[in-house]
């Protein structure tokens, strides 16, 4: 009950789309009506063109990603405790970090060409900076007695980087990978739509292109629902890695 | 004791000549420690009492390893001190817990180290939860436990690594009154059940006399060795901190921090 009360905006907006363009308000051309737009959803995911572009999207996300969080967080931890890294890469970091990297779509395409390459050196490189940053950031929050007491207690101080500085670095890591992940999401989009034989990005300009705006609108729908899945999921993966705070 | 027939033969650890300058990351250094020599006979429990900011956590630390020494020397049987180590355990005043394990994982964290076999290992830290009356709490985080109950871990987590040297830096100062007093008593018998030496930091005149041997009281800053008192009472006695023998010794440890806790006061107040 809770849950549908939560969602009822979204409901009142689904209605208000169908009738919309049921009732000739707007044209049809520019808004399928909704249930129109499931219908071709339906005959997509039959047709296997959903998932087959769904997959390759996916992998690009997820694979550039990856590599994303596990440079970025070490160079993270790197840059918060080994001062001449800092001095090395802080300024490259700080010059990098506001630039739209959707600017790199056409370079990361001369480099790597059309196929899964590019466009996973593209989520990298875009979403890598916000994770540097988080685990920057929280590695030097790290409390000096905890450092103290793993040193006492025997750690190496390699095996207290891992033990102190890397745990005390995660509750700001994991903000920085959430925006990453939003990133990701948008970096791989815009390449896609410009740049791609497949994915769910080529598959929305191809639908567009070709007048098939029911089967487009679908597809939007898909990339949105993605996104906010993929985000609901990480928040509930955030909350079981951070149970012992209160 | 027999301090004289061999050198520092009767001591354990020897300060020795040591200054140490804080260099506050902006403004000028300043000087925390001067010329301080101290020596710290084996099991016994010495209470370094001062004004706050006269460097005693200072002369803790540099004991412990944390802090590089640049003038002096620290020994400890003979030997200088190099980094830190498991022979020195730290519990400090806001408990350094790791927050991100539990009661039992704290606990554990320093036997791991040790190479100790698992059942071993486990054994001894349930040993040492039990030994502080946490039992029960095993699986709680630190964020779910009192202030007492943190330190309970804190102490525990120590301990369990049997460290030669018990360094405390003001363990009890973040508890409130009832719980510092029961934690006194709960030291003390840990304490008399297994003598181990203890450096105990504190600024609280009534806790130094209550629970050290001897107290070493420190000047406003720079930090130096004032005096060290002897405290000869009989800590196995319950009633012992009404006795008049009890209050003169506060008394007399008294009347020679206070010159110093006026002037660390001043030191504050003007620019």
């Amino acid at each position: 009950m809770s849950v549908l009360l939560r969602y009822l905006p979204l409901i009142l907006l689904a209605a208000c789309w169908e009738l919309a363009a049921r009732l000739g308000l707007v044209s049809q051309l520019a808004l399928p009506p909704l249930s129109q737009v499931t219908l071709a959803w339906i005959e997509m995911l039959r047709s296997g063109e959903l998932l087959a572009n769904g997959a390759a999207s996916l992998w690009r996300a997820g694979a550039g990603l990856a590599l994303a969080i596990a440079v970025g967080a070490a160079l993270g931890i790197a840059m918060a405790w080994w001062r001449p890294v800092n001095a090395a890469l802080g300024p490259l970091v700080e010059m990098f970090y506001p630039m739209p990297k959707s600017a790199l779509i056409p370079v990361t395409v001369l480099w790597l060409g059309f196929g899964d390459g590019s466009k996973i050196l593209l989520i990298f490189l875009g979403c890598m900076l916000p994770v540097t940053l988080g685990a920057f950031n929280g590695a030097r929050g790290s409390d000096q007695a905890l450092v103290w007491s793993a040193r006492g207690m025997g750690a190496s101080r390699l095996v207290m980087l891992w033990d102190v500085v890397v745990p005390s670095a995660l509750p700001e890591m994991l903000n920085g990978i959430r925006t990453a992940l939003a990133l990701a999401f948008i970096l791989l989009v815009s390449a896609e739509l410009i740049v791609a034989r497949e994915g769910l990005g080529y598959l929305i300009g191809y639908l567009g292109a070709n007048g098939t705006y029911d089967a487009m609108f679908a597809v939007v729908l898909t990339v949105a629902f993605l996104g906010f899945a993929a985000d609901r999921a990480y928040q509930a993966l955030v909350h079981r890695l951070l149970v012992w705070r209160e | 004791m027999q301090e004289h027939d061999a050198g520092s033969g009767g001591s354990q650890i020897v300060v020795q000549g040591v200054n140490h300058l804080y260099r506050p990351p902006k403004g000028r250094p300043v000087l925390a420690l001067e010329d301080v020599s101290i020596e710290v006979r084996p099991r016994e429990f010495l209470a370094l009492l001062g004004p706050s900011g006269c460097g005693k956590s200072t002369l803790l630390y540099l004991i412990g390893g944390f802090l590089p020494i640049e003038t002096g020397s620290i020994l400890l049987d003979r030997a200088p001190i190099g980094g830190p180590g498991p022979d020195r355990g730290i519990v400090f005043q806001h408990f350094a817990l790791f927050p991100w394990k539990t009661v039992r994982a704290n606990v554990l964290y320093g036997l791991e180290k040790m190479r100790l076999p698992r059942k071993e290992r486990e054994q001894r830290a349930q040993g040492f939860i039990d030994l502080v009356g946490l039992t029960g709490f095993e699986d709680s985080y630190p964020s779910q436990l009192s202030g007492g109950m943190k330190q309970r871990t804190a102490i525990a987590r120590t301990l369990a690594i049997d460290p030669k040297i018990l360094l405390m830096d003001e363990p009890f100062g973040a508890l409130d009154a009832q719980t510092r007093h029961l934690m006194q008593i709960e030291l003390l018998g840990i304490w008399r059940r297994s003598p181990k030496t203890v450096i105990f930091v504190t600024h609280d005149v009534q806790e130094a006399v209550y629970l050290a041997d001897r107290v070493a009281v420190m000047t406003a800053r720079p930090g130096r060795i004032k005096t060290i008192v002897e405290v000869a009472l009989d800590k196995g006695d319950p009633g012992i901190a009404k006795s008049k023998a009890f209050i003169d010794a506060v008394d007399a440890v008294w009347g020679l921090v206070r010159d110093e806790a006026i002037k660390a006061q001043g030191a504050r107040v003007s620019p």
